[in-house]
């Protein structure tokens, strides 16, 4: 009997299933790790394609290519797509390759949830895709989907709304999945306070998650049983309150921004270190930063509502607390600036896309600082200076960083090595593309130009037409990165790299202690030690 | 060629910088005409500075870091990490900014929160997209949308270019009129979806939520005239639905009220007498423009599967009460336009519709008629509470 059992477990261990059903029933978090990451590098390029449409209508005034209608469908959808499809996933991709890794694991605690969470992530999103072809269109509210005019989208409604139910659901899977694995599954030698600050970054980050996802389904779920059932939450007629589901939502929405944003530290906080051949240099207060952002982005909520009439006190609180998270926010840029001090720094593409980071996002971060000033934010609110801050705080941060970890990470995964000049080529015209794309955008809102509209007075022609021109550098030049990326897969420049790939990255981080590429199953027997350069010794 | 002309203004824009080209843009915020939207930008160029100050001396720091410690100058990494001392004073540091700024901010707030000693109040109901002011200290009450050159340019490949529109999407057929050196209260309420009523130059915005009431105020010292537009997204003419606030000196407000009142009783008076048919097609047309065309199109085809076509519809061709029924309550995405719309402008618009657009009823439909369907339905609509 117990021979029979070693044989097939042995079987077991040679490696993934073969052909193309090992993808879909794989229950291996690199598989996984895998799909997640290419579906949102595909979701990237759909809701690329939809900012394209957008910025193809802005190019000039007047209505060129498509109705108005469509175009807020475009900005709502662009929104969700971005959002739930590709930067989200992205990160829970990075997290199934690199946590198990990180931290001396076989795998993630629960592999056949990570397998249906990936999937019902699919079905959500094809979901919501579904509704494009729907009879009135696909929602066209705005992805914060505000009622009561969200209630008058047409039969896109209740699958847009059940799509958000599943995407919840996905995430949340991910979420659990994410802190049970971190918490049973560390090698001994690896305290918290050992771990890498990316994994620091995802288990505060799936708190928030578990936490988040309930309030938005139910949020949602109101708006379907408000149009359906006859109830009145939102209903000011049947005493319900609009007003209440912006509170709820953005209970929901300003965390979750903070999920976009968390990972993102995480990663710029393993990458920076070495290329400047430095630890980082202040690990135990970046885990602090992280979780107090993390605390104060449950209590600001409403400084996405200061226009929506809120009493006095409100406002003056919402304000006070917002700028709080300037403080742990500074302490993180500072932290990050300090690492790079006196090191002995090159740059390779991680580390210029990770510099960017910093640089473009602390741009977004003085916005941000700015409207947190209640009576100043009676300006800017809906104008295109919040398009500008929070895509500078989405695009050049979370992107770029998704963009370093890319090229970080790759040849760890293939174990070839990618093109460096093309992956230069892409740095540059990304990081002068996107300020063309987004810098002007201030002067938009600050000049007077309401977001979310098709079309303009002439007086912002000029600068809309730049942001265009931004777009459209940027956008074609990301399909470089996919060219790399199957570049890279199919055997990258030719070289051959070597376990640690990056030179010192071994002081940094378990995952350079194994091949390149790393066996299909990784730590079946947990390391006895754990690299301490950057975290506390 | 205007286009052309645009498009190298924008490439000297992005090759020189701002100053050097010849347009008609802006990059920083107005500083408005109110004392209140003064403070705004003062406050706005308070934290801007601060931001500057700060990011020369972080990315000053980084930028110098990058230069001399790199490994190609033969720069060996130190092993530093972790000081506390450092860290407590780049702590102290931005807190000590954020209470630098807190308090003027905080002063402004509560100026901009103070509705009292108003001395004439206006109320501004959002309606999907159009604005409708109510003076409540006297009987001047109507309609402001967005004017009818504007509204045919931004149709789709309409052939105009906007940049000949004058104020293109910026103007309005009737704009809010005020007095200067008077203490404004406004009270916003909306008629179906969240609008926001923003004005640059006053140095606010306020959503107009449905069933709710909110306030603000406004003391204007200079008469001009100040254009904004609806800042929350609130369907598909969100952006088309301006405002023009125009703040006269007293006396020439005075007289615009009384000009208003005489306004009144001609509305009264047309909708007393018999119109012929020419007269109301004619009328309808541009009726019909203005408020219907942008959804069920110029021709009445409408958008399949959104919009229904006008144009061989059968609630159209059929009886009138029906049609007029459904114009005045509205269905799903299609407004009320039983306030929105005077008895003459509805009759001529029902009239319109079913004698152009490829309808021919043959009838022509009398204001007169239009009030007592009006009142119907108000009678109607009693009955069901
Ligand atoms: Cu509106």
């Amino acid at each position: 009997m117990s021979a029979v059992t070693a044989e097939d477990h042995d079987h077991h261990d040679h490696g993934p299933a073969k052909g193309l059903l090992r993808w879909v029933i794989t229950t291996n978090h690199k598989d996984i790790g895998t799909l997640y990451l290419l579906f949102a590098l595909l979701m990237f390029f759909v809701g690329g394609t939809m900012a394209l449409i957008i910025r193809a209508e802005l190019f000039e005034p007047g209505m060129q290519f498509v109705n108005p209608q469509f175009f807020n469908s475009m900005t709502t959808m662009h929104a969700l797509v971005m959002v739930f499809g590709a930067v989200m996933p992205a990160f829970v991709g990075l997290a199934n390759w690199m946590i198990p890794m990180m931290i001396g694991a076989p795998d993630m605690a629960l592999p056949r949830m990570n397998n249906m969470s990936f999937w019902m992530l699919v079905a959500g999103i094809l979901l919501l895709a579904s509704t494009l072809l729907m009879e009135g269109g696909a929602p066209a509210s705005g992805w914060t989907l505000y009622p009561p005019l969200v209630l008058q989208t047409g039969t896109a409604l209740p699958f847009a709304i059940f799509s958000v139910h599943l995407l919840g659901i996905s995430s949340i899977m991910g979420a659990i999945n994410i802190i049970a694995t971190i918490f049973n599954m560390r090698a001994p030698a690896m305290s918290l306070m050992k771990m890498p600050l990316f994994v620091w970054t995802w288990l505060i980050t799936a708190f928030l998650l578990i936490a988040i996802m309930p309030v938005f389904a139910g949020a949602v779920t109101m708006l379907l049983t408000d149009r359906f059932f006859d109830t009145s939450f939102f209903n000011a007629a049947g005493g319900g309150d609009p007003v209440l589901y912006q509170h709820i939502f953005w209970f929901f929405g300003h965390p979750e921004v903070y999920v976009m944003i968390l990972p993102t530290f995480g990663v710029a906080s393993t990458i920076i270190p070495v290329f400047a051949r430095k630890p980082l240099f202040g690990y135990a207060s970046m885990v602090y930063a992280t979780a107090a952002i993390a605390f104060l982005s449950f209590i600001v909520w409403a400084h996405h509502m200061f226009t929506v009439g809120m009493p006095i006190a409100g406002e003056l609180y919402f304000m006070y607390a917002t700028m709080l998270i300037a403080i742990p926010t500074a302490v993180k840029i500072f932290n990050w600036t300090a690492t790079m001090w006196k090191g002995a720094m090159t740059f390779e593409t991680p580390m210029l896309f990770s510099i960017a980071f910093v640089v473009l996002f602390t741009i977004g971060g003085f916005t941000g600082l700015m409207m947190a000033l209640a009576p100043v934010d009676f300006q800017y609110h809906d104008t295109y200076f919040i398009v500008a801050h929070f895509h500078y705080t989405l695009v050049p941060a979370s992107v770029f960083i998704l963009m370093a970890a890319g090229y970080f990470w790759l040849p760890k995964w293939t174990g070839n090595m990618y093109d460096e000049k093309l992956a230069k080529l892409h740095f540059w015209l990304s990081a002068i593309s996107v300020n063309i794309l987004f810098f002007p955008q201030h002067f938009l809102g600050l000049a007077g130009m309401p977001r979310r509209i098709p079309d303009y007075a002439v007086q912002f022609a000029d600068w809309n037409m730049i942001s265009s021109i931004g777009a459209f550098i940027y956008g074609p030049s990301q399909l470089i990165f996919a060219y790399i990326v199957y570049k890279t897969i199919k055997g990258g420049t030719g070289e051959k790299v070597t376990g640690e790939v990056w030179e010192g990255a071994k002081e940094q981080s378990l995952e350079w202690t194994l091949s390149s590429p790393p066996p299909y199953h990784t730590f079946t027997t947990p390391p006895k030690d754990v690299p301490t350069m950057s975290t506390s010794r | 060629m205007i286009k052309a002309k645009q498009f190298s203004a924008v490439l000297t824009l992005m090759a020189f910088g701002p100053g050097s080209a010849h347009a008609d843009y802006t990059l920083n915020l107005m500083k408005g005409v109110t004392q209140l939207s003064n403070d705004v930008y003062d406050l706005h160029m308070l934290a801007l500075w601060i931001c500057v100050f700060v990011g020369i001396g972080v990315f000053g720091t980084m930028f110098y870091s990058i230069y001399y410690h790199r490994k190609s100058m033969g720069h060996k990494a130190e092993q530093f990490h972790e000081n506390t001392t450092v860290e407590i004073i780049w702590t102290i540091i931005p807190t000590i900014i954020l209470i630098a700024m807190a308090i003027p901010a905080t002063k402004t707030m509560l100026e901009m929160n103070s509705t009292e000693e108003a001395e004439m109040s206006i109320k501004i109901t959002g309606w999907q997209w159009k604005w409708e002011y109510d003076y409540l200290d006297n009987d001047i009450h109507f309609f402001s949308s967005l004017d009818e050159a504007s509204n045919k340019a931004r149709q789709k490949n309409s052939g105009i270019d906007p940049r000949d529109v004058p104020h293109y999407l910026l103007n309005v057929d009737k704009p809010l009129v005020i007095p200067v050196n008077t203490k404004i209260r406004f009270l916003f309420t909306a008629a179906d979806v969240i609008h926001s009523w923003w004005v640059p130059d006053l140095g606010w915005k306020k959503d107009t939520v449905p069933g709710f009431i909110n306030e603000s105020w406004t003391y204007v010292e200079k008469a001009g005239t100040y254009r904004g537009q609806c800042a929350e997204l609130c369907g598909k003419d969100h952006g088309f639905m301006p405002i023009v606030v125009i703040a006269k000196e007293k006396a020439d407000y005075d007289a615009w009220v009384v000009e208003q009142s005489g306004l009144a009783t001609a509305e009264e008076n047309a909708a007393e007498k018999e119109w012929d048919s020419e007269e109301l097609i004619a009328k309808g047309e541009k009726v019909y423009a203005n408020n219907c065309a942008s959804c069920h199109m110029e021709d009445g085809a409408g958008i399949a599967g959104t919009f229904p076509a006008i144009k061989g519809s059968a609630i159209v061709k059929g009886e009138l009460k029906e049609q007029v029924n459904l114009m005045l309550k509205g269905k799903g995405m299609m407004p009320a336009f039983g306030q929105m719309l005077s008895a003459v402008d509805f009759a001529a618009v029902s009239t319109f519709i079913r004698n152009g657009l490829g309808n021919s009823v043959g009838d022509s439909v009398q204001p007169s008629e239009i009030k007592i369907l009006q009142s119907e339905r108000v009678s109607e609509e009693d009955g069901e509470d």
